[in-house]
């Protein structure tokens, strides 16, 4: 945030810098540490101790194995109701994919900018939801081939349809297909995107009036946009968790196509 | 007409596509809470379909805030 110069610029806080290592390189590609690499290593430590504190499997639950039981449960319970007895394969991959998005997104939420830190969202980068959204689109293209061999093109033709029509929906339900990994990625990327720019220019409004010349606008500007920011925040809490919710379900939504066709 | 100004211009004309978006994603939360509250039994079924509808609208209307952001920070 430029404070100084009083110009709001909400796209800085997605800049990718190096941390360390800025000239190692293979095959002339940068494979520096960045930012972007490591929000996403504390991403993966708070999964990985939020899960290890709770799989003690003690025979009375304590609240924190309540916990990590609950969201197991909630995404067993998403691919049972979406997919039937035979998604139970796929709930490690789910369970992760949505436990990292959540973890990401809250993370990316935390106000490490009051101790000095550079908060960066990981999922506001198209190129890591893209690849999740690609890890996704690959599973349910090679479980459907593996599963139904080249019957899989079935699913291109809704049952009951003959004929003609089949001529004329066969390439639109394809281009639908096709287009699945793209509004998969895209949803997530831009809607933790939108959120973080609209968080970033309502603090900008805030600081703003507190340094401007004329008393009377710190009072009418900034305390309204504070007051707003602090709903817009909740709302970004409540979008982090949707979305991360909504890829784990459109995931099972895709599996299930794979698995049980039509 | 300036091209910057074009620009500028057009990502606000996409911004209307947001505000639409919003008329949907209303709408689908709307629906569902007035056939959920005929039928509260049957609520708790389809919310895994009143997030797919959700989903679904919300991402007509990102689409129009990627146009605005290539509109102004890309083109």
């Amino acid at each position: 945030m430029s404070a100084e110069s009083g110009k709001i610029d909400p796209m800085h806080q997605f800049l990718i810098q190096p941390l360390v290592g800025e000239h190692w390189q293979i095959a002339g590609q940068s494979i520096a540490f960045t930012n972007s690499a490591l929000w996403m290593a504390l991403t993966f430590g708070a999964v990985w101790l939020f899960m290890l504190g709770g799989m003690k499997r003690e025979l009375v639950p304590g609240r924190w194995q309540v916990a990590v039981e609950g969201f197991a449960g909630f995404v067993t319970n998403m691919l049972d109701t979406n997919i039937g007895p035979k998604g139970r394969k796929f709930a490690p991959y789910v369970f992760s994919l949505f436990m990292f998005i959540l973890f990401a997104n809250f993370i990316g939420m935390f106000p490490v900018a009051l101790v000095g830190g550079h908060p960066f969202a990981v999922t506001s980068q198209l190129t890591i939801t893209g690849v999740l959204a690609l890890l996704s689109f690959s599973i349910v293209l090679i479980v459907g081939f593996a599963k139904h061999g080249l019957h899989f093109f079935s699913l291109f033709v809704p049952s009951g349809v003959k004929g003609p029509m089949a001529v004329i929906i066969f390439p639109i339900e394809l281009i639908s297909f096709l287009m699945r990994p793209f509004s998969l990625g895209l949803r997530l990327f831009v809607a933790i995107t939108a959120g973080h720019i609209l968080m970033e220019v309502l603090a900008g409004f805030v600081i703003n009036g507190l340094n401007s010349d004329a008393l009377w606008v710190a009072p009418v500007v900034s305390l309204p946009s504070f007051i707003l920011m602090f709903g817009v925040t909740l709302l970004e809490i409540l979008v982090a968790a949707i979305q991360a919710y909504v890829f784990a379900l459109l995931t099972s939504l895709y599996l299930n196509d794979a698995i049980n066709l039509h | 007409m300036d091209a910057n100004a074009a620009k500028l211009l057009g990502a606000g004309l996409a911004a209307i596509g947001v505000g639409m978006a919003a008329l949907g994603v209303g709408n689908v939360f709307g629906s569902f809470l007035e056939s959920a509250l005929r039928n509260p039994a049957a609520a708790d079924g389809q919310q895994g379909r009143l997030f797919i509808g959700f989903a679904a609208a919300e991402l007509l209307g990102l689409l129009a805030f990627v146009v605005a952001m290539i509109l102004l920070f890309v083109a």
